[in-house]
């Protein structure tokens, strides 16, 4: 059986964004990146399907983006993948969801994989697309919004998160591709013997040029700061003071408060 | 210029916020026609074209077949448009339209802006302007950010039929774990998020709600965490509440979560992270460390 797992690398979103020079996209000057945290259920998952089937399946993770991607990769290799692909690609951010999926369904074609993992969105672009159009540019079935999976001999089960807490239960003949959401499952930490193993596992190299065949659909043309809605008090500064200040409101502003 | 508004049903009965579309299709100038999957009885009030497709053949969710139903509804109409609500229908149908269609998508839109489609990215933190190239255009739309609109009429029907059959098998709904508190009631709630840090933080929150005599609640990371239970969860996956005082410690104000505490009477968060997008529906940001905050808070309110 061979799974694949895709896997995007993003910034932390605690980070302060400011426009690149074209300003149409994040400038990546002092950000941290990291894996993208759907994709990380997405990643447990393949492993705990692997370790449920004996250890047969063999997972490869792929990444689309710049060179520091491959900390991305690295971290999903010492969870449990057994090799990667690195699409290279410096300028990943300007492609839309479909040449992503595209650049993605260019790998896996030849590649005959039974199952493929994906993240449901990712955290900076936030689509939700690529997963749904890569399974349909492969022909595959899809479910997305995963919260609970289960495989036996071919027949993947899966819970789709729907609104309100009702899920929705689907299922799939493999080869299948699946999008993960949060609650699916409990990502490990890499240990140290798992990440010196990594180390020595294949990390395949390919240029972009080599899988896109696509042109744009879409177009960044500007990117910004939410318009303040205004109106909310800021309270900084010492905490003995914020929350002086802050009873003060409550005292004046609701009833809550006697 | 013309938009087809995709609809959609549960058990039966059109979505509320289905009429979010047409608020949309207004704001765009566009005429509008409607597909939905599902029955007479969850035929919207509007006095346009609905393609109909029997969701009692076709399933809820079967979306194979809805794909090319809605083809089938594109091919009739020629939209410009094929206009979806970002749901968990529609950011699952939406991708396959397009790919059928070869069309460019854009999701979760917030707004008409400068000749594109304005929608959030870094978690809500940002916007992001996208214009796309080629027609129709796919989309779908962030929840509450339209008005819902009720045009009013009576809808002329147009029968909509696909053959074959999809691949996969839908097995039924399982309805939401509810146990707990009940803090759609509550007066006072608050909230811890992931940024209280870890499960042993959380009788500090426990504490400001008792000396404020309210109840606590959760975002979703908490709950999938295992630090609390499900029932405790605030969210469009989880509780909707509106309480007189809603405090948000720790919580990054996605719009998952928003969706289910912006109705409360006053918000306050608080959050090391003065651009955290909580600030954007908080009447007071407090901006600290939850662990140093709360605590401080507490102490004064039980003097
Ligand atoms: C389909 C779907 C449905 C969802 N349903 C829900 C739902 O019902 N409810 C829900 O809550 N979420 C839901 N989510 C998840 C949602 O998108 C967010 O991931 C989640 O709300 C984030 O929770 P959080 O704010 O606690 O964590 P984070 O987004 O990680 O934010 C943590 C915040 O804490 C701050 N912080 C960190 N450390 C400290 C500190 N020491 N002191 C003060 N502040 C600190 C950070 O600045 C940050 O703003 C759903 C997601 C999807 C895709």
């Amino acid at each position: 059986m061979k799974i694949l797992v895709c896997v995007k690398q993003v910034p932390d979103m605690e980070s302060r964004f400011r426009p690149d020079a074209a300003g149409v996209w994040y400038a990546e000057t002092d950000l941290a990146f990291r894996v993208n945290e759907y994709d990380e259920y997405a990643i447990e998952q393949a492993v705990l399907l692997k370790e449920q089937l004996g250890g047969e399946p063999e997972i490869t993770l792929l990444s689309v983006g710049p060179d520091r991607v491959v900390e991305a990769i690295k971290k999903g290799l010492a969870m449990g993948a057994d090799r990667a692909v690195h699409v290279q690609d410096p300028a990943s951010h300007l492609k839309d969801p479909f040449q992503i999926a595209s650049i993605i369904a260019a790998y896996a074609r030849g590649e005959g994989f039974d199952l493929i993992f994906t993240g449901m969105q990712s955290l900076d672009r936030g689509s939700s697309q690529v997963g749904v159009a890569l399974a349909e540019m492969l022909g595959y079935p899809c479910a997305t919004t995963v919260v609970g999976f289960e495989y036996a001999d071919g027949t993947v089960t899966v819970k789709r998160e729907l609104e309100g807490g009702v899920k929705g239960m689907v299922r799939l003949t493999a080869p299948a591709l699946v999008t993960c959401q949060l609650g699916l499952n409990q990502p490990r930490y890499p240990t140290l013997p798992n990440i010196m193993k990594a180390k020595k596992k294949e990390v395949n190299v390919i240029p972009v040029e080599q899988l896109l065949k696509q042109e744009a659909r879409l177009v960044l043309t500007r990117f910004r700061a939410p318009a303040k809605k205004g109106g909310g008090v800021v309270l900084e500064g010492d905490v003995a003071d914020q929350v002086d200040r802050l009873i003060g409101i409550l005292k004046d502003k609701t009833a809550v408060l006697r | 210029m013309k938009a087809l508004l995709v609809g959609e049903c549960r058990d039966g009965k059109l979505l509320e916020h289905s009429h979010e579309l047409f608020g949309f299709a207004s704001q765009l100038g566009a005429e509008t026609a409607m597909v939905l999957i599902g029955s007479e009885g969850a035929l919207p009030s509007y006095g346009g074209t609905v393609y109909l497709a029997d969701a009692s053949k076709y399933g809820e969710y079967n979306p194979d077949l809805h794909k090319r139903l809605v083809q089938a509804a594109v091919e009739r109409e020629k939209p410009d448009y094929v206009v979806f609500m970002h749901t968990s229908y529609g950011w699952d149908l939406a991708p396959r339209v397009a790919a059928l269609l070869q069309a460019p998508q854009v999701s979760e839109v917030v707004a008409l802006a400068e000749g594109g489609f304005e929608r959030p990215c870094c978690s809500q933190k940002m916007r992001q302007v996208v214009q796309a190239v080629g027609s129709p255009v796919v989309l779908t739309l962030q929840g509450g950010a339209f008005p819902a609109v009720v045009p009013g009429g009576t809808p002329q029907q147009q029968p909509l039929d696909v053959d074959g059959k999809g691949r996969g098998e839908f097995l039924g709904y399982e309805a939401a774990a509810r146990k707990g508190v009940d803090l759609s009631r509550a007066e006072i709630i608050v909230s811890a998020g992931r940024g209280v840090g870890k499960k042993e933080n959380l009788p500090v929150i426990a504490e400001l709600a008792k000396v404020l005599g309210g109840e606590v609640g959760a975002s979703r990371p908490v709950v999938d965490s295992g630090w609390m239970e499900a029932g405790a969860q605030v969210g469009v996956t989880g509780q909707t509440v509106s309480p007189k005082l809603y405090i948000a410690c720790g919580i990054s104000g996605a719009i998952q979560h928003l969706a289910g505490m912006k109705k409360s009477g006053f918000i306050v968060a608080i959050n090391k992270d003065r651009d955290a997008p909580i600030g954007e529906v908080a009447d007071v940001l407090v901006v600290a460390d939850v662990m140093q905050f709360v605590p401080a808070l507490t102490a004064k309110l039980a003097k």
